[in-house]
């Protein structure tokens, strides 16, 4: 399917080595970074939990001619990404491991390393580059230093989170962040991450990649119901929050089961001043890769329809293994004014560009 | 030895090893000529899933389970792997190994004069 002016909204820059943030750290942390290292709260310092479906979860024709990790060329995601297609913006989620650090004071410092770089080497080199402010999301108030440091260059344009937090991310200890966010006035982004201390899970551990992966889609629904039974979208009316890559089919059947229980139970959360659907559907914001595939292709303008126009922002996920064509991941005809939305309008207004 | 379609000589006999392949452009079209070591195959390279070049894939082989226990690694380098998502195609027929019958990729038939590799489109 043809696509005029597009925005991606999940585009991965890759740190290749360590080194590369020595420039952007104090003595101290050099020091750190050399003579300790990464501690992640993770077992897995060095690899996931699970084995990929690709080296580096990367498209095998995406590792940079010149070396490095893929996403860590510019020239080269100029090449398959952003004049490939007619990309007006992208969106760049770096998953460099600063948020994971057990020592909060060096992931801070990480964090703020990587956004400082990712200003050098990024937003400053190629005006179609946004990116998202990295944060040592599990001690919140660090992160809130760091959304308002980085939050300084226009360049960003969310803050990262990930799904598997030590606790669910409507909880108080998690306020902060939102607070400094909405006073940035930046969405708040939940990108998936298998490397974070929890299992995706609510029951545990899977065996294999495939439960980690498919397993996603219900870890985004858990830190959905938690963000607004526990009033988030009542304290900070402004924040929006973007999900990335935990799919969208979840989200009508989601909407009906928090109104029906929210019905029954409403007591519980008196506080809430409307329908759990009208936070999910006000308030929340849905990349699309991976896209979903129905058996029969047809069926997914009406699940669209069902979610909701304004919800689904377009996305690639360059360079990992799962990417998504812009040109072919829809495997139907899209009408062309919802086409438009999902691949460029949506985003527009989420992250307030100039349409 | 005749084939349907117009005659396209891709490479020279020698060019492509046993188990080596060569990307060429036809007519705008990208088709992938892989060399089996008993004679040449030809696939688009377009992956009918999403599109990605299909023929820059990894090349590797099937494993069959007769029983629990027991394995076989047969065809060695004649399933190829698309390098985004995945999919694995048969070299020989261009059907995808998990939807023979419903995904495939465009497979073109290839003779040789003696001295030149031949693909007919």
């Amino acid at each position: 399917m043809q696509t005029g002016g597009l925005i991606d909204c999940d585009v991965h820059n890759a740190v290749s080595a360590d080194a590369e943030l020595l420039p952007y750290l104090s003595a101290r942390w050099r020091r750190h970074m050399e003579l300790v290292g990464s501690r992640t709260f993770s077992p897995f310092t060095k690899g996931y939990a699970y084995p990929k479906a690709a080296r580096f979860a990367s498209r095998r024709d995406a590792w940079p001619p010149g070396g490095g990790l893929p996403g860590s060329d510019l020239e080269f995601m100029r090449v398959q990404l952003l004049d490939a297609y007619p990309v007006e913006r992208a969106v760049l989620n770096c998953l460099f491991r600063a948020p994971e650090q057990r020592h909060d004071a060096y992931g801070a410092a990480l964090a703020a390393a990587v956004n400082d770089w990712q200003v050098e080497h990024w937003l400053e080199r190629d005006d179609r580059l946004r990116a998202s402010v990295t944060v040592p999301f599990e001690f919140p108030d660090l992160a809130a230093s760091e959304i308002d440091r980085a939050s300084a260059h226009p360049g960003f344009v969310q803050v990262l989170l990930y799904p598997r937090t030590m606790a669910p991310l409507g909880g108080r200890r998690y306020w902060p962040i939102y607070e400094a966010a909405c006073r940035a006035g930046l969405p708040v982004a939940v990108h998936a991450a298998s490397t974070t201390a929890g299992p995706t899970t609510a029951t545990g551990w899977p065996s294999y990649y495939i439960e980690d992966h498919t397993g996603l889609a219900v870890a985004f629904q858990a830190q959905v119901i938690s963000l607004i039974f526990n009033g988030v979208f009542d304290r900070f009316p402004e924040l929006r929050v973007v999900l990335s890559e935990g799919g969208f089919a979840w989200v009508p059947a989601l909407a009906h089961r928090l109104d029906a229980l929210h019905a029954r139970l409403g007591e519980e959360v008196p506080d809430l001043r409307h329908a759990p659907s009208h936070y999910l559907r006000t308030h929340i914001r849905i990349t699309t890769q991976p896209m979903e595939e129905p058996e029969r292709p047809g069926d997914l303008v009406p699940l669209i329809r069902e979610v909701g126009a304004d919800l689904l922002m377009f996305s690639t996920d360059y360079p990992h293994w799962d990417f998504d064509d812009p040109y072919r991941a829809f495997r139907t005809r899209v009408p062309a004014d919802l086409h438009q939305r999902i691949m460029h309008d949506n985003a527009c207004a989420t992250y307030r560009f100039a349409a | 030895m005749t084939a349907p379609g117009r005659a396209v000589v891709v490479a020279v006999v020698g060019e492509i090893p046993a188990g080596g392949r060569k990307i060429v452009d036809i007519d705008g079209r990208s088709v992938g000529v892989f060399n089996l070591g008993d004679g040449f195959v030809a696939l688009r390279n377009t992956c009918p899933h999403e599109g990605a070049p299909l023929c820059e894939g990894v090349l590797s082989g099937a494993l069959t389970s007769p029983t629990p226990g027991v394995y076989h690694y047969e065809r060695r380098g004649e399933i190829l792997r698309c390098p985004w998502h995945q999919w694995e195609f048969d070299l020989r027929t261009g059907r995808s190994w998990v939807d023979p019958d419903r995904v495939r990729v465009r497979h073109y038939p290839v003779t040789s004069d003696g001295r030149h590799v031949i693909v007919h489109v």
